[in-house]
């Protein structure tokens, strides 16, 4: 097993160029989150109208993976309601520790996919889920800052 | 010289050497294990692990309390480990060798049992820039609780202290200068003798912090003058749980206990406890007998395989990896100072040192990435972490080769 089964292009592009990589003017949500361990802080801003997420950012310091993680995410759930997103975390959460649901397709999944390879990396999965905490961190409007170590 | 595959010139045989230690033999995903990652802790030779064994089956009891055989003889390896520090050291008695778990509870002691008394509101801590978190914390706790303010002499460019001010920061306000001979993030040694002297000369008591010096220089606290001199055991070829602190009588003496119980007392009333001559007044509970048994093992191991060789040896391979490091694109080199021992702490453009650190390791390359209990370093050179290659006794030349692969190879990927 190669460190290319972790680095694989589509990470490599969402790391190099992340998306939806800044402050969204009128968040009524954000969070911030970070990964004692390595240092990684990110933090999620999130514009609601109703029950769906109009516009999300994110800003962060790290990692590739923990980066291209908060890339994939805010693509992934624009648009979606909260309800969605929140299910979303949980999909992701089970995919980089190998506990993905069987009937779940790759299709589905989209561009997530390429996290799997996380789960034969043990030491990176907080890296992976660092953004997707302080997400559900964002969507709950908790105070806290979000750490992967809790 | 006699003994196969000797290196002529050098004396020293690092296959000979690599057989005695288990761990190294070994691959990790696929690859043999290249183990870079000293600094944090050190594998264990053979007879470390048989020493170990061999007390716990034969001479295992308790220290200092039975009339029986068994506890005879935990009690005499126990104080032969003490001995073999305190020669290893050069302490002017072993007495003055109080074990500890390891580097950090034993600058917590001495914060605690001789600054949370010595100290006063105005008083003045003086510590450098490139501590560990453990030279840290405890002196700010201890601050905190007297009123007393902490100093921090700045780091020069190339990650040597700044002598100069250093010297400036040393007042008559200064009660205890406390700084590392061995920097665990840059490998830069500093000069202790020089630093002590200065900090004597206002009569500051001066705790050196030598867990990252002990596995690779010669040290002699009577030549240095320092008051106090801590590391730890798991660093320097020996167990982890297990460390000594090394305190000048005189200051031992004057000192109160830093944890109360057994083995600390002398006698016990409910009105009054009288408490032990040092060493034992600072050893509270059963210590861990085995682990000092260890560490005892560990250093005469050192002692027989010579400090100034392993020295020369570690030093052969930092030069090259320095060298190699350096001429490759991408690659900022954090600590270049002249005297260093054994580590190479670096950055690359655009690549964050956890991803560096997972390519190595696909490699079978363990170097640490992250910010090496040292955050207020790495803010000083504006880098949220570093990669950190560090040397041991075992590590051959051409195992640079798989860094320089690794390295070479997170480059290309997010280039
Ligand atoms: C310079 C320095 N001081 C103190 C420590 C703390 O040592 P320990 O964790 O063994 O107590 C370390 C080890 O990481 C170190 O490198």
């Amino acid at each position: 097993m190669d460190a290319t089964d972790l680095y694989q292009e589509v990470i490599l592009d969402h790391t190099k160029s992340p998306r939806n990589f800044e402050r969204v003017e009128g968040a009524d949500r954000d969070a911030h989150g970070d990964n004692p361990l390595c240092g990684d802080t990110l933090t999620v801003y999130v514009r609601t109208n109703g029950d769906t997420i109009e516009e999300i950012g994110f800003q962060a310091e790290g990692c590739a993976i923990s980066k291209a993680s908060g890339s994939v995410m805010t693509e992934t759930v624009e648009g979606k309601s909260i309800e969605e997103a929140r299910a979303l975390v949980e999909v992701f959460r089970d995919l980089v520790r190998g506990e993905r649901d069987q009937d779940l397709g790759v299709a589905e999944l989209g561009d997530l996919a390429v996290f799997e390879g996380v789960k034969k990396f043990p030491t990176r999965v907080k890296c992976a889920t660092l953004a997707w905490h302080t997400l559900l961190a964002a969507l709950e409007d908790r105070d806290e800052v979000v750490t992967t170590e809790a | 010289m006699t003994g196969g595959g000797v290196l002529e010139g050098t004396g020293f045989d690092v296959k000979r050497i690599r057989e005695q230690f288990p761990a190294l033999d070994q691959s990790v995903h696929g690859r043999p294990l290249v183990y870079f990652d000293n600094a944090a802790t050190t594998h264990k030779p053979q007879r470390v692990i048989d020493a170990v064994s061999r007390h716990d089956s034969t001479d295992n009891a308790n220290v200092h309390r039975g009339v029986h055989t068994l506890s005879q003889r935990a009690t005499d390896a126990y104080e032969r480990a003490r001995q073999r520090v305190a020669s290893f050291l050069n302490t002017e008695r072993a007495s003055e060798v109080v074990f500890t778990r390891g580097t950090t509870e034993a600058i917590n002691l001495v914060a605690n049992a001789y600054g949370g008394t010595a100290l006063e509101r105005g008083d003045e801590i003086l510590i450098t820039g490139m501590e560990h978190h453990s030279n840290i914390v405890p002196w700010q706790q201890v601050a905190k609780r007297t009123g007393a303010t902490l100093q921090v002499a700045p780091v020069a460019d190339d990650g040597s202290l700044d002598l100069g001010a250093f010297e400036d920061l040393v007042t008559e306000d200064t009660r205890i200068a406390a700084f590392s001979h061995v920097s665990n993030a840059l490998g830069t040694v500093n000069p202790v003798k020089e630093l002590t002297r200065l900090a004597k000369e206002e009569d500051a008591a001066v705790l050196v912090d030598g867990a990252q010096a002990v596995p690779h220089l010669e040290v002699d606290v009577q030549a240095i003058g320092c008051d106090f001199y801590a590391f730890s055991g798991h660093k320097v070829y020996g167990p982890t749980g297990i460390g000594a602190l090394y305190g000048r009588y005189g200051r031992l003496e004057r000192m109160d206990p830093y944890q109360g119980g057994g083995e600390m007392i002398r006698s016990v009333a409910f009105d009054e406890t009288r408490f032990a001559d040092p060493p034992q007044r600072f050893e509270a509970g059963t210590p861990n007998i085995t682990g000092s048994v260890g560490l005892g093992e560990a250093l005469t191991f050192l002692g027989e395989v010579g400090q100034r060789k392993v020295k020369a040896h570690e030093d052969r391979v930092l030069d090259v990896a320095t060298d190699r490091l350096s001429g490759l694109d991408g690659v900022r080199l954090i600590g270049t100072a002249p005297e260093k021992a054994s580590v190479v702490s670096f950055v690359l453009e655009g690549v964050h040192p956890h991803d560096v650190g997972t390519i190595l390791d696909r490699k079978g390359v363990a170097i640490r990435a992250g910010h090496h209990c040292a955050q207020p370093l790495m803010e000083r050179f504006d880098v949220p972490a570093t990669c950190r290659a560090s040397f041991a006794m075992y590590n051959r030349v051409s195992e640079v080769d798989a860094l320089v692969e690794g390295i070479t190879e997170a480059v290309n990927l997010f280039a």
